[in-house]
């Protein structure tokens, strides 16, 4: 089954320098791809650059800034295929954002045709 | 509870086990159980009790199950489906259709219901509610709450358990650390019920403490950390004092009057060994202190000669551990027992906001009050505990007390 990893933190809560962070993120995709369990993931810009929408009656209104304003925000997801949750659990406990933020992870839902 | 409910009752853990672990669904397992005991209640009355009630029960759930699985035509389950008919051409394929064993998967079950996705409280729910087939109604009152919150607490942690992708296995040895207090502590709830079981004939529900024994035997074998053993150690000796609890006279009997020549010493031999094992591990933790606690009781010949200064500083160490009031008044208990009369009573009074609809609260309110000859006070404190009381062997032993303070007063 598919899992979501959304990594949530803290935009200045990085214990590393950015470049060491980003060798670390390398190894753990690498640890992925040997795996063979990465179906996407990405890292996302800052939250200042957030913009969201919503249609009420037809309308969209168009706000600056993200939905909801947290000390934690979503920087980044991995989709990856797991057996169960627990093998999802343990590959989110892996992602080096993990140290300082929090990973939740969630089923990605199915629908029968 | 008639007969067919008791059999009922002490087939599902096994059978819903097998069921959920086919079917991945705790509630359509559980669907498929209640359909075949539906079934068995209506054709064992008229063609007899089959020998092998949890194989019946097994095969004929298994093949509602497969009905289920078919009629929710889900893509998700043709490989259910198909690993459910195998296992089931397997069993009918034996000389007789129910002459063989339910495969026991509760370990694993145990293990799921105790997932650390799903909040301790639904855990304990969970397992008491499938893997010892408790009612509702029994799982509300071990947790002083409500029957609806205790049933949607259920229904919420099956539904994350089907749709989170929880899986059904016993966890790998470097997640066990993490899993296993949860996995206790129902252990300990299951056995605890099984003596304080307020709707049975008897106070002592042999088969859940069995099971309850059983399980931490298993868990002892599987992981032999120091709380395990202490939680083994306990229920032994709580086990070994079950032919002593009760006479063809006497339903109930405190264990200040139980006759000790019934103490099963065994069992007691075995619990003191498992004490010495998690002793050696210099981790104190709260089953080990009870289990101590227990110890001492089994080593003493009599009441008056238990060792009570020490197991008034056990449960202090106990209470360091896990404040809880229930622990502060079996402390102030052992302070009275002890000597300190006067002093455990206004101990004990200081808890009475938390534990004003406990029972024991008020009757060791009223055995302190007796002892410091205030009749009054006493006799209406057995009166609370009367009221509060929903076991009728707990209410005639509690009334026939009342009696002898009446006589004493």
């Amino acid at each position: 089954m598919q899992f979501l990893a959304l990594i949530y933190a803290g935009e200045d809560q990085d214990d590393v320098d950015m470049e060491t962070l980003i060798a670390q993120y390398q190894v753990f995709e690498e640890q992925l791809d040997t795996a063979g369990i990465m179906h996407g993931g990405n890292a996302l810009e800052p939250i200042s650059t957030a913009t969201s929408v919503r249609v009420r009656n037809g309308q969209s209104k168009v706000i600056d800034g993200p939905f909801a304003e947290t000390k934690e925000q979503l920087g980044g997801y991995y989709l990856l295929e797991c057996k169960d949750l627990d093998e999802a659990l343990e590959w989110a406990a892996k992602i080096p954002s993990a140290r300082y933020g929090t990973i939740e992870v969630r089923p990605v839902m199915v629908f029968d045709q | 509870m008639n007969n067919l409910a008791r059999i009922f009752r002490a087939e599902s853990g096994k059978v819903l086990a097998s069921l959920a672990y086919w079917s991945r669904d705790l509630q359509l397992a559980e669907d498929a159980l209640q359909d075949a005991c539906e079934q068995a209640a209506s054709k064992w009355p008229i063609q007899g009790v089959p020998s092998n009630t949890g194989a019946w029960l097994h095969l004929v759930a298994k093949r509602k199950l497969i009905d289920k699985l078919r009629q929710q035509q889900s893509q998700k389950n043709d490989q259910k489906l198909r690993l459910i008919e195998e296992s089931l051409y397997v069993d009918s394929d034996t000389i007789a259709e129910t002459e063989y064993e339910v495969p026991d998967e509760r370990l694993r079950l145990i293990f799921t219901c105790c997932h650390p996705a799903l909040n301790e409280e639904a855990q304990v729910a969970l397992t008491l509610r499938t893997l010892c087939g408790l009612e509702v109604r029994e799982i509300a009152r071990a947790y002083l709450t409500s029957e609806a919150a205790i049933g949607q607490r259920i229904t919420r942690a099956k539904k994350k358990i089907r749709d989170a992708g929880i899986s059904y296995e016993v966890p790998k040895s470097e997640q066990l650390s993490v899993r296993l207090p949860s996995v206790l502590k129902v252990i300990y709830l299951i056995y605890n019920e099984s003596y304080t079981a307020y709707q049975g004939q008897s106070l002592t529900r042999l088969d859940l403490a069995s099971e309850a024994v059983r399980l931490s035997l298993v868990m002892v074998k599987l992981i032999p950390n120091p709380e395990v053993l202490g939680l083994a150690a306990l229920m032994l000796f709580h086990d070994s004092r079950r032919l002593s609890r009760c006479s063809d006279v006497e339903p109930y009997i405190p264990l200040e009057q139980q006759d000790r020549s019934f103490w099963d010493q065994k069992q007691i031999e075995q619990a003191n060994q498992f004490i010495q094992q998690a002793l050696q591990f210099k981790q104190r933790g709260p089953y080990q202190i009870q289990a101590a606690i227990s110890a001492l009781h089994a080593k003493a010949k009599s009441w008056e000669t238990t060792d009570w200064p020490q197991i008034q500083l056990l449960y202090m160490s106990l209470l360091q551990l896990q404040p809880s009031p229930v622990i502060a008044l079996n402390l102030g208990i052992a302070k009275a027992n002890a000597g300190q009369v006067q002093q455990a009573y206004s101990d004990v009074l200081a808890l009475s906001g938390a534990l004003q609809h406990y029972q024991p609260y008020h009757a060791a309110c009223a055995e302190l009050e007796s002892r410091l000859l205030l009749s009054e006070k006493a006799y209406c404190s057995i009166s609370k505990a009367i009221g509060l009381t929903k076991n009728s062997i707990e209410r005639d032993f509690l009334i026939k007390k009342r009696g002898l303070l009446a006589q004493k007063g």
